[in-house]
């Protein structure tokens, strides 16, 4: 007997939707889409209407509008009489000067520390685990303010440095030859500067120095040059076995041909001295930098000295001991066979750490180091009253920031990473 | 029958509460406190004592209004603000007037929406130097190191006084008054710059107030004055003639002690208009007659609160120079009360 109900009905119902695990899983991504999109329409429909009740707009252009307001620490030229947008790039650049910077010292310092946490001795060992603890378990705007107490507090002023008529002598001395001087407000340093100068290009951005680009070139091809001399020797080695003593034909390509060209230009350095109030001639840094540049790189180092520790411990033992029975030294061992496996694992979180220092870096305020939130996210918004504009901008700019350093840190990544074949 | 009633109830709440929402006096009065934005702390304009006490100058009107609003000059929740955070504050809603030594100006009363509805302080912006360093005068300043308050009228001056003069400084940018005095007393800045009346509060507090002299150039005007949110008139008028009211009431001689005696009517059509006995001036803004009253109750009159605060025989030491009323040869003038 044939049946004709035996066929079942392949009609579509509703309530599969939430019974059937086919489609349940789309029903649940449709539904959380289209409650985020009414979230964000509440919000950004909110924010219009709010806006519209205080009677303001929302556009940029107070960004062309004369700045008005002087910055203490910039790296292109600017004046008052710039636009709130060149103010918001001293800012960026400042931003981006001291987090590159912090991230190089915090990267040398974190990989030291990591490695001599691990030592053998036991002091050293301690002392490295001490600084670790102590630096990541306090927040890095005190690491920060207190860097600037120490530099304001115990530093002399730079009126301390005139000679008094009376005695002859001034109360502070410059160190290393009269050319650096440490002061209350700022580090006085010498400052290079070329006789012969090339001249400059000028760009709207700031003008480039031809000698630096001349100096650059030839620090380049030194580099270049030092490579293959490398790899000649790599070469020969292969060949005879032995290699052939370099390091004095290194540091010759390194260091002749660059001082020639300093030589040539004219170059020299010109000491700071005290005219009036400050100190002219040289450069001064200021101390709001420098403290921001400490508290950043100290309090990261800890962090990446934890990383890199994880990142040795992850190796296993036997590559170390595999390494002594080859005859290489304790040092030679860390650098080529256990610290360029433990990239893999240090990298990815280091990359957290990098984004972490550049977003610290908007701390600067609290030391008064004029970064994009000194600029832009505090004169700026305050003297335009933009601040649904200048917020949204800065939080643009940071996360633009934050994933280009992202991306080329995971470029970096994949070039270290384990290859497998 | 009773499910309309329900809803008619709740139509009419919905409504009162969006009429509520854009009144400030009535969101003051249901609050019972006045949010009043401050100085973080300026001694003589504003400053919270051991005990947690605001008293200064610009306090003295967040309470005449409290007064004049809610009846109790006590009823006052001090919002300390810094030159970057007060005009967010205001315009947020978090604060329902700003008393902040802030300078009135075309920008702010126009771009930044809000009211200005008066001077309580006419000022402008000197320098405060070490006497040990000899400077006699601000153009001496040439390469200085000055310091200054980020987000106020002062930094754009200061960038426009020494571009005109030709000169040179180095800012170092602060945040708050208390900053600016601790760099400046550690030496990180040789010259100070804020309104005259802020570095005579400030150097009263120093230890050593003798040896810091503030430099003869005043090289703008600033009229200080209490500020609302734009769009609100009602609040605006209830604030501009409380300080009107204290200003006339030096005027015409009420003052704390004679006020009570005043207030029973006088010869005086004007002072009686003021201290409603005639007319019905407070009902015009929405409060009752006697809230001139209060509001002069609450500190007396302009003139004792200058005295008492950053006058002559105070260690502010200011003298009331542009501050006078014009009929002392000074700025202070009110539009009459009728």
């Amino acid at each position: 007997m044939t049946s004709a109900s035996d066929v079942p009905e392949h009609r579509f119902r509703l309530s599969q939707l939430i019974y059937d695990t086919r489609y349940r899983s789309l029903t649940i991504q449709v539904v959380t889409l289209m409650l985020v999109m009414a979230g964000a329409g509440w919000l950004i429909d909110n924010t219009i209407q709010n806006l519209h009740q205080l009677g303001k707009d929302f556009n940029f252009s107070f960004l062309g509008n004369r700045a008005g307001y002087d910055i203490g620490q910039q790296l292109i030229p600017y004046t008052n009489d710039n636009t709130h947008a060149r103010a918001m790039l001293v800012g960026l650049l400042n931003t981006l000067w001291v987090s590159v910077l912090g991230c190089a010292t915090a990267t040398v310092l974190g990989v030291i520390i990591g490695v001599l946490r691990l030592s053998n001795n036991w002091l050293v060992g301690r002392l490295m685990t001490v600084y670790v603890e102590t630096f990541r378990n306090i927040p890095v705007l005190l690491w920060i303010l207190v860097s600037i107490a120490l530099l304001t507090e115990v530093t002399p002023s730079p009126r301390d440095y005139k000679i008094d008529a009376a005695t002859g002598a001034a109360k502070a001395e410059m160190i290393l030859f009269d050319s650096i001087a440490f002061t209350n407000r700022y580090t006085a340093i010498p400052a290079v500067r070329f006789e012969n100068s090339l001249g400059a290009i000028p760009t709207p951005l700031a003008p480039i120095s031809l000698n630096f680009l001349a100096l650059a070139a030839v620090l380049i091809a030194s580099v270049w040059a030092n490579r293959r001399l490398k790899a000649h020797a790599a070469r020969v080695q292969e060949t005879t076995g032995r290699r052939p003593v370099t390091w004095w034909k290194s540091l010759a390509l390194l260091t002749v041909p660059f001082l020639g060209v300093f030589v040539a230009l004219g170059g020299h350095l010109v000491e700071p001295a005290l005219k009036g109030f400050n100190f002219t001639g040289g450069m001064n840094v200021s101390n709001a930098f420098v403290a921001l540049w400490a508290g950043l790189s100290l309090y990261t180092a800890a962090f990446i000295a934890e990383i890199v520790r994880a990142g040795i411990l992850a190796i296993s033992k036997g590559q170390t001991e595999a390494a002594y029975a080859l005859g290489l030294r304790p040092n030679r061992t860390m650098s080529l066979v256990v610290l360029p496996q433990a990239l893999r694992v240090i990298v990815p979180p280091l990359i957290s750490q990098y984004l972490n220092l550049t977003k610290n870096s908007s701390l600067a305020i609290a030391v008064g180091y004029m970064d994009l939130r000194g600029t832009l996210g505090g004169i700026t918004l305050n003297q335009t009253g933009r601040e649904l504009e200048a917020i949204l901008l800065m939080m643009l700019i940071y996360l633009a920031v934050s994933l280009t350093i992202s991306g080329l840190m995971n470029l970096f990544n994949n070039a270290v990473k384990l290859k497998e074949r | 029958m009773k499910k309309s009633v329900f809803l008619g109830t709740l139509a009419v709440a919905a409504l009162a509460g969006g009429i509520a929402g854009a009144s400030t006096l009535d969101d003051v009065k249901a609050r019972g406190e006045l949010n009043c934005g401050v100085n973080t702390g300026l001694v003589g304009f504003a400053a919270p004592d051991a005990n947690g006490n605001w008293s200064g100058f610009d306090v003295a009107l967040c309470k005449a209004v409290a007064a004049a609003v809610l009846g109790d000059p006590a009823k006052v929740k001090y919002v300390p603000t810094t030159g970057q955070t007060r005009f967010t504050a205001l315009a947020s809603g978090e604060i329902d007037m700003l008393a902040r030594n802030s300078t009135w100006t075309f920008s702010r009363d126009t771009d930044l929406k809000l009211d200005f509805v008066g001077v309580n302080y006419y000022d402008g912006q000197g320098f405060m130097v070490r006497k040990e360093s000899g400077i006699t005068s601000a153009k001496e300043l040439d390469g200085a190191s000055v310091c200054i308050q980020t987000g106020t009228t002062t930094e754009l001056n200061l960038a426009d006084y020494f571009k005109a003069n030709n000169i040179t400084y180095q800012p170092i940018t602060i945040d708050s008054n208390a900053e600016g005095e601790q760099q400046y007393l550690a030496g990180a800045c040789d010259a100070y710059t804020t309104d005259a009346s802020g570095l005579a509060a400030t150097r009263a507090a120093f230890a050593d107030p003798e040896n810091h002299i503030i430099l003869p150039e005043i090289i703008s005007k600033e009229p200080l004055g209490p500020a609302v949110r734009h769009g609100d008139n009602q609040w605006g008028d209830i604030v501009r003639w409380t300080l009107n009211a204290l200003i006339a009431a030096e005027e015409y001689g009420i003052t704390s002690a004679n006020i009570d005696e005043l207030a029973k009517g006088t010869e005086n059509p004007e002072i009686n208009r003021i201290l409603g006995v005639e007319g019905e001036l407070g009902k015009m803004t929405g409060l009752d007659n006697d809230w001139a009253v209060r509001a002069i109750k609450a500190g007396g009159n302009y003139g004792e609160i200058f005295a008492a605060t950053i006058g002559e025989s105070t260690p502010i030491g200011l003298a009331r120079g542009l501050n006078a009323q014009w009929t002392q040869g000074g700025l202070l003038y009110t539009p009459p009360f009728r």
